[in-house]
């Protein structure tokens, strides 16, 4: 159809939020942000899922795309409780400051 | 959705604004001080996402990305937040300069080289499949998840179960 967005806008859209949540991964040191874009790049996984699953008119990539959010849920639930616990016992949540394997 | 809206109006007249605001709330979530804004970013970016979600007509996981992750997932983040009372007092400076450089630069070439890869694509934007009312409904995620990939359905349920026991044990007090 001539008014259809072309999947390649989509994968691009894509890259680009992998691209913030690695570099939110990277550059930020609290470690909920870092959290925040470990969820990011998996939203960016997700939309790569679905646009090709449209592109190939396939209903795996939606079923992918489920368990991929049920296990974010599961790995955000695990990982605030692991902060929690950090934070209980070093009163920090700054990543560069919890190096007690370091040396 | 996608298809019959597609006969009525171009795609892009949806795509963009929603692109934007979320790449836009993505970036705030990068650039944020203060941990309380880049969770609200983070939630504005997700329900950019699910309006994509139904543009790339799938309407099931747009709702569910709705409900789980900006309803339920946030949710969590904020309270951890607020719990751990992170609000005021911010953590000092980011990482040195050099660190964040690579690191921003590791991103930039990621998209430059994606970018690259996708434009030697060749996608059907809108197959044959797409145009049936019936892609992307509950129904046919359904026959998906108890159909071929009813194994890694019963799987996560374990794994829901295992994580909801891990996050009591870890995150209590006493054990």
């Amino acid at each position: 159809m001539l008014n259809a967005v072309p999947i390649s806008h989509y994968l691009t859209l894509a890259s680009a939020l992998f691209a913030i949540g690695l570099a939110a991964v990277l550059v930020r040191r609290n470690a909920l942000i870092v959290f925040m874009g470990v969820e990011l790049m998996l939203n960016a996984a997700n939309v790569t899922f679905l646009a090709f699953s449209r592109a190939f008119a396939d209903m795996s990539g939606h079923a992918i795309a489920f368990f991929v959010i049920a296990v974010a849920a599961a790995e955000a639930a695990v990982g605030l409780a692991i902060v929690i616990a950090v934070f209980r016992s070093r009163r920090t949540v700054n990543v560069d400051e919890v190096d007690a394997l370091k040396n | 959705m996608s298809p019959v809206l597609a006969a009525a109006f171009p795609e892009a007249v949806l795509f963009w604004p929603l692109a934007i605001l979320a790449v836009g709330s993505a970036l705030g979530v990068l650039l944020a001080r203060n941990p309380i804004h880049a969770a609200m970013g983070l939630v504005l970016s997700f329900f950019a996402v699910a309006g994509i979600y139904v543009l790339l007509a799938a309407q099931m996981l747009a709702a569910l990305q709705v409900i789980v992750y900006a309803g339920a997932i946030m949710v969590l983040f904020l309270f951890v937040i607020m719990l751990l009372s992170l609000g005021e007092a911010e953590l000092g400076e980011e990482r040195g300069s050099a660190r964040r450089i690579m690191g921003i630069g590791a991103a930039v070439a990621l998209v430059i080289m994606s970018v690259d890869v996708f434009a030697d694509l060749e996608l059907e934007s809108l197959p044959a499949g797409v145009g049936q009312r019936a892609f992307g409904t509950v129904e046919q995620v359904g026959r998906m998840l108890f159909g071929p990939f009813v194994l890694p359905f019963e799987a996560t349920s374990i794994l829901l179960l295992v994580a909801i026991v891990g996050a009591v044990v870890v995150a209590k007090a006493k054990i």
